[in-house]
């Protein structure tokens, strides 16, 4: 497989790491080749906390959907959704609402194979093979049509994906398409790799991981995000470190720094 | 930590029950907060702990069991994993947190040794189910993984087949010829149209990419294929010739590009062809439409400038000769025998001159309705333009037969040779014109070669022609009156209004300078409008206000004045803005003018002089003088051409002309016309003239033509 034929979109060669799996290894996971954990190692040598940053990512984007379910929502457009471990968008949801749709999106064609496993037989979740550089092509997706209704409000997921975008690809205005689509009263969680934080050295070693991937990794701060939430009202605490976002205990000190290398945001669409 | 022992002893009695529940929780604290950090658990910390209790009661229960099963601990081990402890680091922290708080918050019913060995072997069996959880959930994931991994190549696989199906659909079906062909110019493949095209599939594939040839095509087509195959190009795009399986042409616009690997070498050629056989025939068949005369099927003008313009911007040293034919009465033949005879004469004669050209630097194009031009590139010499001419001449020697009448055609042509290098195809044609009409005026039937003085001289009324239309704008016209006078008793009866050009060039010319110029170009007629409208006027200021005798005006009238249709009513708005009375109004047409004239042609002037006006034969005598056709024309003046006083000049007259003149009058006078006679010098012809019963006498012996106030100042004189 050293020559990788033209047509295979990424993910699909297994030589080459992919940002999925690298994931989940981070999170414990097998779903994985020698590849994605070669490169997870070495993004770990050099910034040891990454694994809790996922933790700590998953962990947010699970309080996100139950504040969603808390609002009445009970339709899930999880954009960058990855391979599912645990946890899932869909557990939660269905969990804290039965019956709650979900729609998963992934360009990456493996994570959505996995996916589309995992959810067999389960008639109220689906996955699209779709990029977010082309949102359109997610709103238009037949699977997105059958499973979620745009008139009502719905939770948007970009969690852990927008830092893939560079900003040539206008970040902004894919979310602005998005957002258009979206009925008032729907929110938008968006959690972001950043180099604020206690130490900036690691992060960019570790980005240097994802410059092997096909996905760079694009770190932003704070100010960075900002535009992103263009249309939206920002719900309490703002844009946050990731344990800061609504925690259900208060953070303890025993908590590894890096978590505070990822950011999350929640607006709420007027 | 709240020491365990004293709880312990509480619960000493229960002990088959199992540690109370709050040491339990108290243990899944301690647990939790040592594991916590490093699972992957998306719990947060108190779910986790909550997580951890059954364990630590299934650990509780397992240490207590009578008889001691330490397998019963196989499944925290895999619980644990089951919650994402996943990480080969929480095994130790796992076991570590048994192994020190375990019996110490169970508080076993048990000796301390015998609770120390079951807790070592609970321990083993939590490793157990880990390691075995571990082995089963990461060979469960990998295979998961690696489904998802073919899945998803099969998609794609899918994907591109489907994609490549679609493809072999599109190139199979499509209208447009492709074909494909290796770096070395092999064909590999072609789809259906090219087949078509080209009439069979063997007659391409067969060919090597560089064999194909075609006389058609030009040398800019033959380089580009070695081009591209170079890397000179990436691709080229031509309208290209073929041969078809059965020999006919093939045109098609080819599109060939390169196709290359993903490292951008080159590794195959692609090529696009339109047929455009039919479209380039009909192009074809346009342009010969646009560049050929319909009646001949000569080059016609277009075709003409533009073969003349190639020859002129050829390089330096270049040469040209140009023959310029017009047909000698060509516009009588018209008139006379009508248009479809006049075509078939002009065809004749485009058969002859194509028998003229000699070689194929030699073309004749026909560029207007009787006027031809014979361009001859690159001459040798003069004499072979000349003989070239003279080569027409001789060709249209013989009368062309039509319909058993022998038509005799003439032409005068003017000749242009010299060098390229400075002309301009205007000049050279206007040159070439000019000559033609030397060549005319010469007699016609003879060719005139061009030369620069005689050239000026033409340039001259050339430049008159073309300065008509805006010398009439500008005002540069003027009328000059010359006296009528009654003959009985030298009174004036009246004056001929003569139009002068005042041009800021050439000074004042006279009417024979540039009348007959007006007259071909059609400018007669405004400028004819404007002498009316100007004499009547001036007429109606001479007239006294008492409305005494007043003096005509007479006004020329020329052929094609005469045969427009806005005369009549021109004429009775000249009288009716002057105020003129019709019959102080005599418009002289000359007897050439009436000639043949029928009834249709006259009715305008009858209705003239039904108005009141008088109307005047002028020049009588010079032409065909039919007098018997005086009967009918509805003219009430005979003006005599000065040819007929030339004899009477002297005393004693010519008694011929005494004579004629004599008959002439008695004649008019039959009729009740008067008669006027041109001419009069001398004091000893004006006294014939009236002794010859003449009416009315011009001439310088009266007056020259001047200025109206002239006339005045005569006229009160007289009074
Ligand atoms: C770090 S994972 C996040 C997974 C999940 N959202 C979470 O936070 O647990 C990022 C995922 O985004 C996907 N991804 C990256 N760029 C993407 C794009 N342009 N369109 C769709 N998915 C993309 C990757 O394939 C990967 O599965």
């Amino acid at each position: 497989m050293t020559d990788r034929p033209s047509w295979a979109p990424p993910g699909i060669d297994p030589t080459v790491p992919s940002v999925s799996r690298i994931y989940d290894y981070f999170l414990g996971g097998s779903h994985n080749f020698e590849a994605d954990r070669e490169a997870a190692r070495v993004a770990i040598q050099a910034f040891p906390g990454i694994p809790k940053i996922g933790q700590a990512n998953r962990a947010v984007m699970r309080r996100a959907v139950r504040f969603a379910v808390d609002r009445g929502i009970t339709q899930f457009l999880d954009i960058g959704s990855g391979i599912p471990t645990f946890g899932n968008v869909h557990e939660v949801a269905q969990a804290a609402s039965p019956g709650a749709k979900v729609v998963y999106v992934d360009n990456d064609p493996v994570a959505v194979a996995h996916s589309r496993a995992v959810l067999e037989g389960n008639d109220e979740a689906t996955v699209v093979m779709a990029d977010l550089r082309d949102p359109r092509s997610i709103l238009e997706a037949p699977e997105t049509r059958a499973m979620l209704d745009l008139r009502r409000p719905m939770a948007l997921m970009l969690v852990a994906v927008v830092h893939f975008l560079s900003d040539e690809e206008r970040p902004a205005e894919i979310i602005a398409t998005l957002r258009d689509a979206l009925a008032p009263g729907s929110v938008m969680v968006v959690t972001h790799a950043t180099m604020d934080g206690p130490t900036p050295q690691g992060q960019r070693g570790a980005q240097q991981v994802y410059q092997r991937t096909t996905t760079p990794l694009i770190m932003r701060t704070r100010e960075q995000l900002e535009p992103f939430f263009d249309g939206f009202e920002l719900v309490e605490p703002g844009v946050v470190p990731l344990p800061y976002w609504r925690p259900d205990t208060p953070p303890a000190d025993d908590d590894d720094p890096a978590v505070l290398h990822g950011l999350a945001g929640v607006g709420l669409k007027r | 930590m709240t020491p365990g022992p004293a709880t312990a002893g509480d619960g000493a009695g229960k002990a088959p029950a199992g540690a109370p529940e709050d040491s339990l929780r108290r243990f899944a604290a301690i647990w939790s907060r040592a594991i916590y950090p490093l699972t992957a658990t998306s719990m947060t910390r108190t779910e986790f702990e909550d997580h951890l209790v059954p364990l630590a009661r299934l650990l509780d229960r397992a240490l207590q069991a009578s008889p001691f099963d330490p397998r019963a601990a196989v499944p925290v081990g895999t619980a644990l994993v089951a919650a994402h402890c996943t990480d080969p680091e929480a095994l130790p922290s796992i076991l570590g947190v048994i192994d020190a708080y375990l019996v110490l918050y169970c508080a076993p019913d048990l000796t301390v040794d015998e609770a120390r060995a079951r807790c070592a072997r609970l321990q083993h069996a939590v490793a157990v189910g880990f390691a075995q959880a571990m082995r089963e959930r990461t060979l469960q994931e990998q295979e998961a993984i690696l489904h998802a991994a073919i899945s998803a190549r099969a998609d794609a696989e899918a994907a591109l087949a489907g994609s490549e199906a679609r493809f072999r659909a599109v190139f199979e079906s499509a209208a447009i010829g492709i074909g494909i062909a290796d770096m070395d110019g092999r064909v590999l493949e072609i789809n259906d149209a090219v087949t078509r095209m080209f009439g069979s599939e063997a007659h391409v594939m067969r060919r090597n990419v560089g064999e194909w040839v075609h006389p058609d095509n030009g040398p800019e087509v033959r380089g580009l294929n070695g081009e591209m195959l170079r890397g000179e190009r990436e691709g080229y795009h031509v309208e290209k010739a073929y041969p078809r399986a059965d020999g006919s042409v093939l045109w098609a616009n080819l599109k060939v590009s390169l196709l290359r690997d993903a490292e951008g070498r080159p590794q195959y050629q692609l090529a696009l062809l339109e047929d455009i056989t039919e479209r380039r025939g009909l192009l074809r068949r346009l342009r010969h439409q646009a560049t050929h005369d319909a009646l001949t099927g000569l080059p016609n003008r277009t075709h003409f400038f533009e073969s003349l313009d190639r020859a002129l911007s050829a390089g330096p040293g270049g040469r040209l000769g140009v023959c310029y034919l017009d047909l000698d009465g060509f516009k009588a033949v018209n008139d006379s025998l009508g248009h479809a005879v006049g075509d078939r004469l002009l065809v004749a004669v485009a058969e002859r001159l194509r028998s003229c050209l000699t070689s194929p630097d030699q073309l004749v194009a026909r560029i207007g309705g009787d006027e031809f031009v014979a361009l001859y590139t690159d001459p040798p010499d003069a004499a072979e333009v000349v003989a070239l001419a003279q080569r027409i001449l001789d060709a249209l020697s013989t009368p062309v037969s039509l319909d058993g009448r022998e038509l005799p055609v003439h032409g005068s042509i003017g000749i242009v040779h010299g060098p390229t290098r400075g002309r301009a195809a205007a000049d050279v044609l206007r040159s070439a014109d000019i000559t033609m009409y030397r060549a005319k005026e010469l007699g016609g039937n003879r060719y005139e070669v061009a030369d620069p003085e005689a050239d000026a001289r033409a340039i001259t009324r050339h430049g008159l022609t073309n300065r008509l239309p805006l010398a009439l704008e500008r005002g540069e016209f003027f009328i000059e009156y010359q006296p009528l006078i009654a003959l009985e008793d030298g009174s004036i009866r009246g004056a001929e209004a003569l139009v002068r050009w005042c041009h800021p060039v050439h000074g004042v010319l006279g009417p024979d300078r540039f009348i007959p110029l007006a007259e071909s170009t059609g400018q007669i007629v405004p400028l004819g409008r404007w002498v009316l409208q100007a004499a009547a006027r001036q007429a109606r200021s001479w007239q006294s206000p008492d409305g005494g005798c007043a003096p005509h005006v007479n006004v020329n009238l020329s052929p094609m004045q005469l045969h427009h249709p806005d005369l009549v009513a021109e004429v009775a708005r000249a009288l009716d803005e002057s105020g003129l009375p019709p019959a102080s109004l005599c418009l002289e047409v000359t007897e050439s003018a009436l000639i043949g004239a029928d009834e249709d042609a006259l009715k305008p002037l009858r209705r003239i002089a039904d108005l009141g006006v008088e109307i005047a034969l002028d020049d009588f005598g010079t032409g065909y003088s039919n007098l018997s056709s005086l009967r009918w024309l509805p003219v009430s003046v005979l003006k005599l051409d000065r040819a007929f006083t030339r004899g009477l000049r002297h005393s004693p007259p010519d008694p011929v002309d005494s004579k004629i003149v004599e008959g002439i009058v008695s004649l008019a006078h039959g009729l009740g016309l008067t008669v006027t006679v041109e001419g009069v010098e001398t004091r000893a012809q004006a006294e014939q003239l009236r002794a010859l019963g003449c009416d009315t006498g011009q001439g310088w012996y009266y007056g020259r033509p001047g200025p109206p106030e002239a006339l005045h100042k005569l006229a009160m004189a007289d009074a």
